[in-house]
């Protein structure tokens, strides 16, 4: 079996015809996984025991004749700010360097019941706080594409895993981009569903108004598949919607002819790399030659999309991350003898540069005197970001843009300007913000090799259409 | 510059954070060039825009109803039967620094 070529269901069938085994496949998986990710850094812990036991489970199905679920014996990767019972759960930080979760995120126990093998927990930026997967407290992840170049942030470990055959598809978390810039800088596909789509019961919270669970995967029709397999209302999130699945996987083939598609300008002005639009370009005149139609829409608030970002996201995560306090499952410093000096001190040594600069940011943005001036206020363009959304979608289905104004940009290069790093995420944080979803699709290369991303956005709890899209032009590209 | 060393010291301890003094002065540093790229957002007027505070609040509302009855989605009855079990005591406590079986351990909390 080449792992390069496996997808969910040449996997699933494999196992279910029995070619292979699901504990061969794990067992390759796990061979490729000590042979390349020495130099890759995607992983940060293995579960062995539990994607043996699960491997078992499922040849046991296999052998009996039984039809296995979804996902049977395809092996998962999940990044490590989801809980799952008895693994180690770190999110990229010290603080949690030891956090053995007492419970499955609802995300992680949905792709299990559907006969998934989780291999391992990904690396990624502290916290989900990163463009670049350089933030993680224990080593930065490399993109396979060029071992010299960032994977993307701040599910790199997941995009990487799956780029390099580590895993065949993995569960990322998405904020202000981290699911589909680090799939358009390793080349796979990377799908953010609608806030509420999927439940973030387990996911350790960063930004509870913007965070999202999605798949990253090496087709358009893994991410749909997984998407219909860990969507739907959950009792433990209360701001999981209670809107129907739709069959995903069903909707894949129908037409795209007829299907209006909208160019913002706004995501074609300056700072945007010349081969990145070159690519994008060509990909818009594809969808022309598949049938759709394009025009062009507006959405003027889009350059007040990072500032207003900026200061949600930071004054959420200061309050999230204000649990760390050493007493209950973090880190503790040493030596420590009043309860103010325990806070103060085991968050000083926990938490890494990054975390603790958003959560000052936060917290100030929040502080007596400044919270009309700024969070009050990003909460503000935050509606009328979103009112631009609804605006264009009245007059189109969906939405390309590229996903990332530039291809993977080198380890280093960024990491000592924030607001530098923070203006990676240029493309990708206005969908955060309105709740909608959108997917990157890989749309061609740079004259260095380096993968370019396509990201079509759509309507909120419209993933089907997007799906169909990203689907069409990946079939015909 | 609008953002202090006073200013980071104050936020500092809302945030319980120990900064060190370098850790301070590039606060000091960052916040001000994120907080000056920030300013841009007064250009727009949004004297009269609702702020938002998070999307889910548009779906699965009832706007046919007044006060929390709004929320109904988000609740479950109110009898024993609709309770969850939650973590066992032992399980509880497995992650803690310091347990002594019963309580999360900690230093003393009254100081003086």
């Amino acid at each position: 079996m080449e792992l390069t070529q496996l997808t969910i269901d040449s996997a699933r069938a494999a196992v279910q015809e029995r070619k292979t085994t699901a504990l061969a496949l794990a067992e390759m998986h796990y061979s490729r996984i000590l042979k390349e990710d020495g130099e890759i850094g995607a992983y940060l812990t293995l579960c062995k025991e539990r994607a043996l036991e699960q491997a078992g489970r499922i040849d046991r199905m296999a052998a009996e004749g039984k039809p296995l679920p979804p996902l049977g014996g395809v092996p998962v990767g999940i990044k490590d700010v989801m809980s799952t019972r008895g693994v180690r759960t770190t999110a990229g930080s010290k603080i949690l360097s030891h956090y053995v979760p007492p419970y499955d995120s609802t995300a992680v126990a949905r792709l299990e019941a559907a006969g998934a093998v989780v291999l391992g927990k990904t690396n990624c930026d502290e916290f989900a706080m990163g463009s670049s997967n350089e933030n993680s407290a224990f080593h930065p992840v490399h993109n396979p594409r060029d071992l010299s170049r960032v994977p993307g942030g701040s599910s790199g470990g997941s995009a990487a895993a799956v780029a390099a055959d580590m895993a065949v598809v993995a569960l990322g978390s998405d904020t202000g981009g981290s699911i589909r810039q680090p799939a358009s800088f390793c080349g796979v596909v990377g799908l953010m569903p609608t806030y509420g789509r999927v439940s973030r019961y387990g996911l350790i919270a960063f930004a509870s108004s913007l965070d999202h669970i999605g798949p990253l995967a090496k087709t358009v029709k893994d991410s749909a598949i997984v998407l219909r397999t860990i969507a739907g209302r959950d009792p433990m999130d209360s701001t999981s919607a209670d809107v129907p699945v739709p069959d995903y996987v069903g909707e894949l083939e129908k037409p795209v002819r007829g299907l209006k598609v909208g160019v913002a300008k706004e995501y074609f002005g300056d700072g945007l790399d010349d081969e990145v639009r070159h690519a994008v370009e060509s990909a818009i005149d594809k969808l022309k030659t598949l049938g759709c139609e394009v025009e062009p829409v507006s959405l003027p608030h889009t350059p007040y999309a990072i500032p207003a970002y900026y200061l949600i996201a930071t004054a959420e995560a200061s309050s999230n991350l204000a649990r760390y306090d050493g007493v209950r499952y973090s880190y503790r410093a040493p030596g420590v003898t009043s309860l103010s000096e325990m806070y103060r001190r085991s968050r000083e040594e926990g938490f890494g540069a990054e975390v603790k600069r958003r959560i000052m940011l936060g917290t100030y943005a929040l502080s007596a005197g400044y919270y009309d001036a700024y969070y009050l206020k990003a909460q503000k363009v935050r509606t009328l970001l979103t009112r631009d959304f609804e605006g264009a979608f009245r007059k189109v289905d969906a939405i390309v843009t590229p996903t990332s104004p530039t291809a993977a940009f080198r380890l280093g290069e960024k990491s000592n300007d924030p607001l530098a790093m923070y203006l990676a995420d240029i493309y990708t944080v206005t969908a955060d913000l309105a709740g909608i979803p959108g997917i990157s699709v890989p749309c061609g290369e740079t004259r260095e090799k380096l993968p370019i991303g396509l990201q079509i956005l759509g309507k909120h709890f419209d993933e089907a259409t997007i799906l169909r899209v990203a689907h069409a032009y990946e079939q015909a590209a | 510059m609008k953002v202090t060393e006073k200013d980071v010291a104050y936020v500092a301890d809302l945030a319980n954070l120990e900064l060190s003094r370098e850790e301070r002065a590039g606060m000091v540093r960052d916040l001000n060039s994120i907080l000056d790229y920030i300013e841009r957002l007064n250009e727009l007027d949004t004297s009269h825009v609702e702020p938002m505070a998070q999307i889910s609040d548009r779906y699965g509302v009832d706007e046919s109803r007044q006060g929390s009855e709004r929320f109904s989605y988000a609740n479950r009855d109110d009898i024993p039967e609709g309770l969850r079990k939650s973590l066992p005591q032992e399980v509880a406590l497995e992650n803690a620094p310091d347990a002594d079986g019963t309580f999360f351990r900690v230093p003393k909390v009254i100081e003086r």
